[in-house]
């Protein structure tokens, strides 16, 4: 590749998701340079915290490790995880991006990744990761198949952080990789397009009154669901609920939870919800074959390829009960958990006694996407999304040249229209630096 | 400081011990409900359709009446309340509805009285910290179960009242008092309201399930705001006990009656007798009278 010194061809992406990684693989295997930004100590985002993957039903991890092996590996990908992009200064062909490296309080020049550390740390926390289930340490990677599979230390967690005393990850650390002393570092990286994929958030059940402001140990969000129900996940994949680890036998799942309401939370569809709580009831099923699983949703939006096969399979041979209206109210009652809604196709009231209950919360931005909005000077809708140049025809591109949009930091998508999105982000950055 | 008092029709006549105790108990806590002249009913609910202004007359005609005796409104029963906050809204609010209706009325009402429940005030101008030390004989050990029913609080936007799900308003109150709230999922249900005239059955329903509510999470009392709740949910208790095989009656109070003694009032003033469960068992067992 010639670099001509005034168009720089080295491409950064942010956010390492199945986006972000979809995206730098491809611009790589063009055989330009890319530097690929990621927040948290590893790559993969929320596809990694997935299950298994609609309408297929294959394993997600399965899929996605490939992809981040093969990114951590690519000879022109460059990584700099657990970093965040402080500013952009410049134009299309000569970015400069400052980042911040955080301190991960652990030399991954040294670390050979053992585990080791992980293993003794004594300080135990419910994992965010894991939504708030299962155990995490305070010196941690995200999964066993990290990539890069160095660890980071969690100084809010850390009890020599906390109390001066501990350094148990130090004694046992074979090649004395970890350093309480790292601050974070600030580098300064020159690139000529970037690709900002960011990806989403859940909705906070903190936010929803009517179903217990997310204080009720059975009622969960999707994501903690996949985690319940993934081989990796604190329960090894048995469906147990987590207030007392018993098999649910009711299970009620509650679509377009501050979705679609927009009185009070957000009008728009999120669109991945409808397929994804048909996979949980489904795979509920596969794994509790005497379980009751109702869903109540508002309309079933399932228009991508082989989704309608996969909802009506769900509903004719796996007996899943779909309820059309909502859920007024959801409240703790003994060992179970009230659900009241309403069937409006018989206009009867419904009242369900539940082991558990998976909303299907609504998809926002993440929080910091507004900010980085703001550093990239590129436009965000009401809600965060980032807007793209031309709702129909220019669907990757921002109003600045040089600075592309891919995956969910657009706006709600599932896995297959993220990864397109992404190629398509891809080939214009291609396009771009073939053009100069 | 004195507060305008709208009593509204029952308080003269079912929920006479709710008005009696409320009344007693301000001149304790150092203020005073100055009752309305002339007051008239408050049309008893809030219209639904939005053209419906004759339901807004009789709300409207105590607002305007009120404003001129004073600045703060004050009521007792959450229909009431919930009635003419709402009304006091929307003259607020709405231009259009606030002429029309002050041109049929000859009046020239804005809307700009503050309407309080007789618990707002307790929370926000006397304080919780200001009950307590007005204790004489604390509720220590008392179970006592809030009973908020559906008129405080919602409409959520307009009632302004608590939080519309969760609310603690009323859990305060009592923990000032020196009671022990019990929280139990049925403290923000309806008490099945005027159904207990048409629709019997889904009062008597709605009874047996707040009640049986209270009881399952360790209640030995239920606490009203509200003289229409507190028929629903005391006087209808025969009706409950007799299609409801393995109910058992609780005592309901209303928030003054256990104000009053836990302020040390004479008990033989507080007008248990009106209470159709007795709660004197209790109260007695309890050492508080």
């Amino acid at each position: 590749m010639k670099e001509n010194g005034t168009f720089i061809k080295r491409a950064m992406v942010i956010g390492g998701g199945i986006a972000g990684i979809s995206a730098s693989i491809d611009i790589g295997n063009a055989g330009y340079d890319v530097i690929l930004v990621e927040k948290l100590p590893s790559i993969g985002g929320k596809m990694l915290q997935l299950s298994e993957t609609f309408p297929t039903l294959d394993c997600a991890q399965c899929t996605l490790t490939p992809k981040t092996v093969e990114t951590g590996q690519h000879p022109h990908i460059r990584l700099l995880t657990h970093s965040e992009v402080e500013g952009v200064e410049g134009k299309a062909g000569d970015f400069t991006v400052k980042i911040r490296r955080k301190a991960a309080y652990v030399d991954w020049g040294k670390c050979t990744g053992c585990g080791l550390c992980q293993e003794k740390c004594p300080s135990k926390k419910p994992s965010e990761f894991e939504r708030g289930m299962g155990t995490g340490k305070a010196i941690y990677t995200l999964s066993p198949q990290a990539v890069p599979n160095k660890p980071v230390i969690n100084p809010s967690e850390c009890r020599y952080f906390l109390e001066k005393k501990c350094r148990v990850c130090e004694k046992v650390c074979p090649v004395g990789a970890i350093d309480y002393e790292q601050e974070d570092r600030f580098i300064e990286e020159k690139v000529g397009a970037i690709i900002a994929a960011v990806g989403f958030d859940l909705m906070p059940m903190e936010t929803f009154g009517e179903y217990g402001y997310g204080a009720i140990p059975d009622v969960i969000d999707g994501l903690a669901f996949e985690r319940i129900n993934s081989a990796s996940g604190p329960t090894t994949g048995q469906i147990r609920r987590p207030s007392d680890g018993k098999v649910p036998k009711e299970v009620v799942f509650i679509q377009c939870t501050g979705s679609r309401d927009p009185e009070r939370y957000m009008p728009y569809c999120s669109r991945v919800c409808c397929m994804y709580t048909a996979k949980h009831a489904r795979l509920y099923k596969h794994k509790v074959h005497d379980g009751q699983v109702y869903i109540f949703y508002m309309d079933i939006r399932s228009t991508g390829k082989g989704y309608e096969e996969f909802i009506q399979q769900g509903m004719e041979e796996e007996g899943i009960l779909y309820l059309r209206g909502r859920v007024s109210r959801i409240f703790r009652d003994g060992e179970k958990v009230a659900v009241w809604g309403v069937d409006t196709l018989t206009g009867k009231k419904v009242e369900v006694s539940a082991d558990m209950v998976v909303l299907a919360t609504a998809i926002i931005p993440q929080g910091e996407a507004k900010g980085l909005a703001q550093k990239l000077r590129i436009h965000v809708d009401d809600y965060g999304f980032f807007t793209e140049a031309e709702r129909k025809l220019r669907p990757v591109e921002t109003d600045r040249e040089g600075i592309y949009i891919a995956g969910c930091a657009q706006g709600p998508k599932d896995i297959a229209d993220a990864v397109a999105h992404a190629n398509a982000s891809a080939s214009k950055v291609q396009a771009l630096f073939a053009k100069h | 400081m004195d507060y305008l008092y709208f009593p509204g029709c029952t308080l003269y006549t079912k929920a006479k011990n709710f008005d009696q105790t409320a009344r007693d108990c301000s001149l304790l806590l150092g203020f005073q409900l100055k009752e309305l002249p002339n007051w008239t009913c408050c049309g008893a609910t809030f219209p639904l359709a939005t053209d419906n202004i004759m339901a807004l007359l009789p709300p409207s005609r105590i607002l305007a009446r009120a404003r001129e005796e004073g600045t703060t409104l004050t009521t007792l029963c959450s229909v009431c309340f919930n009635v003419i906050k709402r009304t006091n809204r929307l003259i607020r609010n709405d231009g259009d509805k606030r002429d029309t209706i002050n041109n049929f009325m000859e009046t020239n009402y804005q809307g700009d009285l503050r309407v309080l429940h007789y618990l707002e005030i307790l929370k926000q101008d006397v304080g919780f910290p200001r009950i307590q030390e007005k204790m004489k004989k604390p509720l220590t050990g008392l179970k006592a179960a809030p009973y908020y029913g559906c008129m405080l609080l919602r409409p959520f936007e307009e009632m302004e009242f608590d939080d519309k799900e969760k609310p603690t308003l009323f859990e305060g109150f009592l923990e000032a008092m020196g009671a022990e709230a019990i929280d139990f999922p049925y403290k923000i249900e309806c008490c099945g309201s005027f159904q207990s005239v048409g629709s019997p059955e889904v009062a008597t329903e709605c009874g047996y399930k707040i009640l049986g509510s209270a009881v399952k999470n360790g209640a030995e009392v239920v606490v009203s705001t509200c003289p229409l709740c507190t028929f629903n949910i005391d006087h209808k208790q025969a009706d409950i006990k007799q299609k409801y095989l393995d109910f058992k009656p609780i005592p309901v109070l209303y928030f003054t009656q256990l104000l009053g003694i836990a302020m040390g009032l004479d008990y033989q003033t507080l007008g248990f007798g009106q209470n159709f469960v007795d709660p004197l068992p209790l109260l007695k067992g309890k050492g508080f009278i």
